[in-house]
This record gives structure tokens, C-alpha cells and sequence, in this order.
């Protein structure tokens, strides 16, 4: 590796943070400006992403360990760069992308601080990818948060403060738990460097093993609240069916980011020695509970952005039920799940504010969020400029399809391919011949019924919105609103198509994750820069 | 001295839990600041209890005469966050209370 690419891994941290800083010192009233310092940034990132990705998904993958300060590692924090981080930097550059770049439209304009927010969120999701010790995961989740409390305000109203103070609370509550679990396992392993405890944890005596292992279960349900499992899911569909809709797009990738967690820490911490897959019944159980509530809230809406909220839940809850299987081929499949249903639900949040707008009461929403924040009616850039989509409600109409089949996983998306690679996965999981045990036979039946609720849901919403429609108004949708939903569906069909080397990238990612020495060396033999030390100290003395 | 904090920490810990749980805004941000204190309390706590002593590493003296940095270091940064955490809420509060009429976790007085 060379010097340049290894000063890259911080790159995805630094550029929207500088972007951030940057945007401060504009005015809100250079509305095109701020945009295209927040644009360009992002661009630079999903460069960047890309990079990395090119980078790790190469044949000699090289471990990127950065050390911050260079200090070495148990003593200094570090940036450790693999292949799931690596692909999760890529997954959320791609949403920030497309959820700025629909935002752009008019929903940046009702609400100050728009981009700022939206640069620090990225801050603190690629930090909480990148970082390898557990503090700075907190610093970076709180500072993602922090922006997500921000976003989830954006256009204000009653509705929106409502859900935002609700989802506030939660997650002030769930930072609590965060330091309580963090605190614990600093005070019984004595390092809160990711790849130090888990070659400490195994050695651990057995008076303090129960304590670390509180502390651990204690952080766990800090992360399993922002991936919402039940039964700490109550507030997720209503902030996020609350949220404006560029925001709800990118914070598809916030309960993603609680199940990286998850996983990252699983299969590095408790993949071996006694504590070997502690808390895995919490993830199969509680996963399939999330499961049933989030089918039966899909089944049970009426309005789209609650459907699309417990479709949240639902994706949710497969990833956890297959995180407490913990088997390698699933897994994998699982990731692509990840991945796939990411892309859907951002694009799906951002479709139904398309929609909704030609409905009555979609449109009463947005005029009473302009109306509370008090220029949208007289703002420079009104909507009036911009391009409309010709075509619109057929080209609404096979976006609101693709969804539909991606969320119940039907051919030909990759909703099929990666619910296909899960359910054969775990098919084989037994020896050949024998038949799956119990406990797999019922997650096949729920995944597969979940698919059956979303599909008869989304029907409904379809023929409803889409057929039965008796105003018969049709939307004005500009080409900038339209193009960034087509391009997340976009990449589900290439992701179809791509199949193959994406489940090898993943396979190799899981079969890297389920070998936590490779991770624990690389951080322990990641050496400090001599040259630069030798400098400082000839100008010391 | 560990009775007297693990007390504090614990009867901290318990208003909180009850105010978080109350119907009125004001309540709940009170019970959240409690929680915090107690958190930010116990991860000071986890470093061992130990009074008058240095954080501070120095050649030739026995490390274990000394206090643990790391605890305290980790709680600034848990004071800082709680602190800018609390205050946005507090806004978030008053954006509600003007906007709902009333003092309402769900914006609404519940029925008589």
C-alpha cells in the first residue's frame, strides 16, 4: 500500500466535516451555493467510497489500519478499513447522494442548516464504519445522532415535533445504555480497543466474565433500539414516517448502521471462547418477534409512510433473525439483504412523497410545513422553474412496482436473488439429507410470509393510489425528484445482474469477519510512522 | 465511600427511571438529566474508587497508587454530549409546547 490510499481511510470522516464547517460561514439566503458545496462534498465521498471499495474488493485486499495521532493501536484510537466497512462507506455515499440530490428539489429550502445537518450525519456514519474502539463509537453514533435529532425537525410542524421529540427521547436514553455498557466492559477488560478486547475477552476469569457479559448485553440493546427490535421498536415508524422525505431516505441507513454494530461486534468479541455466541437467542427471538409486529403494522397501515416504516422493521428483523443464526452462507446472503433493502426503502420513502403530493392529504402536509416555516410561499426558488417530468404517473407507477416486488423479494430484483441466497443458505445449513431444524423451518415460513404481507400491502396501496384514484390529479414531479429514486432502483436491478461477484465480495467478507485474528492482528501489528517520530524528536531537544 | 456513591448512583437512577416515565415534558427532562448524572457517576466509578490521588503516569511510581485516566477522560466526553444533548431537547420541548398549547409528551391533556 501505498502512502497516499493509507491517508485515504480518514478521508471519508474529514471531507463532510469540512464540508460542514464550511457551510456555516454562508448565509441561508445562498441557497445554491450551500447546495453546491453540499453536493460537491458528497460527490467527493462517493469517490472516495468507491476508492476504498476498489481498494478491499482487490485480490490482495491490504488491512487498512489507520492509527490517529500515530499512536499505537491499544493506546491511541484507530480507523480500521475492511471489507464491510468498506462496503457500507460505499452503501451510505450512494443514499447520501441520491437523498441530497432529491432534497434539492425544495425540501432543503424549509428549514435552516439543511446541508450542515446533513454533513454531519455522514460524519458520524462513516466514522461509527471506520472507528476500531468502542469510546469512539459512541463519540460518532452520538454525533450522527445528534444531526438525525436536526434532520428529523427539518420543515418543523406539529406532526414532525411530535414524533422528533419521541424519537429524541429514545435515543437519549439509549446513549445512556451505551455508556453504562461501555463503562462495564472498560472496568472488567480494562481496554475499549475493539481488537484488544477480543483477544482479551477469551482470557477473562470467571468472576468477572458475568459483569463483562452484562455490560456487553446492556450496549447490545443500545443498538438493537436504533435497529429496532421489538419490543424497542414503538417509535420507529412514526419519526420516520414523520420525517420529511429526503430524510427518511438516508435514515434508512440508521437502523442499518445499529445491525453493522451488531454484527461488527458479534463476530468479533463472541465468536470463540467461553463467551462463544452470547446473545444469539436475543438476535433469532427477538428478530422473529420484530418480524411478526413489523408484517402485521405493514398489513395494518393505511398510510404509505407508516407501511413504509414498518417495512423498516420488517427488513429489520430478518437481518437480526439471521444475525442469531450465525452461519457463515446466510450470513452472506444476509449482507446482500443489507444492502438491497436499503436501497428500497430509501427510494421507496422518497417515492411516496411523489405520490402523496397528488393526493389531498400529502399536499395539505407540505402546505402547512411551508406555511409553519414562513417562506416557502415566496422563496427565490420555487418549484416553478424547474423541469417536470413528462410521463409522470407511469413512470410513478412502475417505480411504486419495482418496490413493491423489491420489498416482497420477487423476481427479477434483487429482493429475489438475496432472499433467495438466505432461505437456500439455511436450507443447507444441516447435513445433507437431514431436514432443517425447528427453529429454521420457522424463520423460512416468516420470511417467506413476510414477503406474502408486503406484497398484498403494497397491491392495496397500488390499485388504490395508482387505479381507483378518483381525483385523477396528477402530480407535479420535477426530473430531479424522479431521477434519484430511478437511480437507488437502478441499482437493485444491477445488483441483480451482478449476482455473482457481489455474494463472492460478500463471502469474502463474512468468511474475513468469522476469523476475528485476521482483524485482532492487523490492529496489533499496525506499526507507527518511524520517519515522522525521528523528526520531532530531532526538533525536541 | 463505595456505599455512599453506589446509593447515589442508585437513587439517582431510580427518580430518573420515574420522571422519564411521567406524561409532562418538563418531567421527563428532569429524569433524563438525573440519569445522566448517575450514568456519567458509574462510569467514573468503574475506574475504582479512589480518593487524592494523580492520574498522572510518572516514571519510577507504582501504578497502582495512582487513578485510572481513562474513566475520566470518557466521562468528559459523556458530560459534553449529555450537556449540548439536553439542551437541543429543552428546544425541542418549548418548539412543542408552542406548538401543541400544552406540556404533553403527545401534545395532548388526557382526559379527565
Amino acid at each position: 500500500m501505498n502512502d497516499w490510499s493509507h491517508h485515504l481511510i480518514i478521508a471519508p470522516i474529514l471531507i463532510p466535516l469540512m464540508a460542514a464547517a464550511l457551510l456555516l460561514f454562508f448565509d441561508e439566503r445562498k441557497r445554491t451555493l450551500k447546495a453546491m458545496i453540499s453536493l460537491a462534498s458528497t460527490a467527493i465521498l462517493l469517490l472516495v467510497a468507491l476508492l476504498l471499495f476498489r481498494i478491499e474488493s482487490a485480490p490482495h485486499s491490504f488491512e487498512g489500519v489507520y492509527l490517529l495521532g500515530n499512536w499505537a493501536a491499544p493506546f491511541g484510537i484507530v480507523l480500521v478499513l475492511d471489507g464491510l466497512s468498506a462496503l457500507m462507506l460505499l452503501l451510505a455515499a450512494l443514499l447520501a447522494i441520491a437523498t441530497l440530490v432529491f432534497s434539492l428539489a425544495r425540501w432543503h429550502a424549509v428549514g435552516a442548516h439543511f446541508h450542515s445537518m446533513f454533513q454531519i450525519l455522514l460524519v458520524g456514519l462513516n466514522g461509527a464504519f471506520l472507528t476500531g474502539d468502542l469510546f469512539n463509537l459512541f463519540v460518532f453514533f452520538e454525533v450522527m445522532l445528534a444531526a438525525s435529532y436536526g434532520l428529523m425537525l427539518h420543515g418543523s410542524g406539529p406532526l414532525r415535533v411530535k414524533a422528533g421529540m419521541h424519537y429524541i427521547a429514545v435515543n437519549l436514553v439509549a446513549a445512556l445504555f451505551f455508556l453504562i455498557g461501555v463503562s462495564l466492559i472498560y472496568g472488567t477488560t480494562g481496554t475499549l480497543n475493539m481488537a484488544d478486547l477480543a483477544a482479551r475477552i477469551p482470557q477473562i476469569e470467571p468472576d468477572r466474565r458475568m459483569l463483562m457479559e452484562a455490560g456487553a448485553g446492556v450496549l447490545g440493546v443500545a443498538f438493537l433500539i436504533k435497529a429496532g427490535m421489538w419490543p424497542l421498536c414503538f417509535w420507529l415508524p412514526t419519526a420516520y414516517s414523520a420525517a420529511s422525505a429526503p430524510v427518511a431516505g438516508i435514515f434508512a441507513i440508521l437502523s442499518k448502521l445499529g445491525i453493522y454494530v451488531i454484527l461488527r461486534l458479534t463476530m468479533l468479541l463472541f465468536s470463540d471462547g467461553p463467551s462463544a455466541g452470547f446473545g444469539s437467542d436475543v438476535l433469532l427471538f427477538g428478530g422473529m418477534a420484530t418480524l411478526v409486529f413489523g408484517t402485521i403494522g405493514v398489513l395494518a397501515s393505511q398510510a404509505l409512510g407508516r407501511l413504509a416504516g414498518y417495512s423498516v422493521l420488517v427488513s429489520s428483523g430478518t437481518m437480526l433473525m439471521v444475525l442469531g443464526i450465525s452461519e457463515g452462507t446466510v450470513s452472506s446472503g444476509a449482507l446482500l439483504y443489507l444492502i438491497s433493502s436499503t436501497f428500497t426503502l430509501s427510494a421507496f420513502f422518497m417515492l411516496i412523497e411523489l405520490v402523496e403530493r397528488g393526493q389531498d392529504a400529502g399536499a395539505n402536509v407540505l402546505a402547512v410545513t411551508m406555511e409553519a416555516y414562513g417562506e416557502g410561499e415566496d422563496s427565490p426558488e420555487d418549484d416553478e422553474d424547474g423541469v417536470t417530468m413528462p410521463g409522470t404517473l407511469a413512470i410513478l407507477g412502475t417505480c411504486f412496482a419495482a418496490c413493491g416486488i423489491l420489498l416482497s423479494g420477487l423476481p427479477p430484483l434483487s429482493g429475489f436473488i438475496s432472499k433467495f441466497a438466505m432461505l437456500s443458505a439455511m436450507m443447507g445449513t444441516g447435513a445433507i439429507g437431514t431436514p432443517p431444524d425447528g427453529a429454521i423451518w420457522t424463520l423460512i415460513v416468516l420470511v417467506i410470509l413476510s414477503g406474502v404481507a408486503s406484497l398484498i400491502a403494497m397491491t392495496r396501496v397500488g390499485i388504490r393510489t395508482f387505479w381507483s384514484s378518483l381525483e385523477g390529479t396528477v402530480p407535479r414531479v420535477l426530473v430531479i425528484e424522479l431521477v434519484p429514486v430511478m437511480f437507488l432502483l437502478s441499482l437493485t436491478l444491477s445488483l441483480t445482474i451482478q449476482a455473482g461477484p457481489a455474494m463472492r465480495y460478500m463471502d469474502t467478507t463474512i468468511r474475513t469477519l468469522s476469523t476475528p485474528s485476521i482483524y485482532i492482528d492487523a490492529v496489533r501489528n499496525a506499526t507507527v510512522v518511524e520517519g515522522w517520530k525521528a523528526k520531532s524528536q530531532e526538533a525536541s531537544p | 465511600m463505595e456505599l455512599v456513591l453506589s446509593i447515589a448512583i442508585g437513587l439517582m437512577t431510580g427518580c430518573g427511571v420515574w420522571l422519564i416515565l411521567r406524561p409532562r415534558t418538563y418531567q421527563v427532562i428532569v429524569g433524563l438529566s438525573l440519569l445522566s448524572y448517575a450514568v456519567n457517576l458509574f462510569i467514573f466509578g468503574v475506574g475504582g474508587v479512589k480518593s487524592n490521588l494523580p492520574p498522572i503516569l510518572e516514571d519510577g511510581v507504582d501504578p497502582a497508587s495512582l487513578a485510572d485516566p481513562v474513566p475520566q477522560a470518557l466521562v468528559l466526553t459523556a458530560i459534553v454530549i449529555g450537556f449540548a444533548t439536553t439542551a437541543l431537547f429543552l428546544v425541542v420541548l418549548l418548539a412543542s409546547r408552542g406548538l401543541t398549547g400544552n406540556d404533553h409528551v403527545d401534545g395532548r391533556n388526557e382526559p379527565k
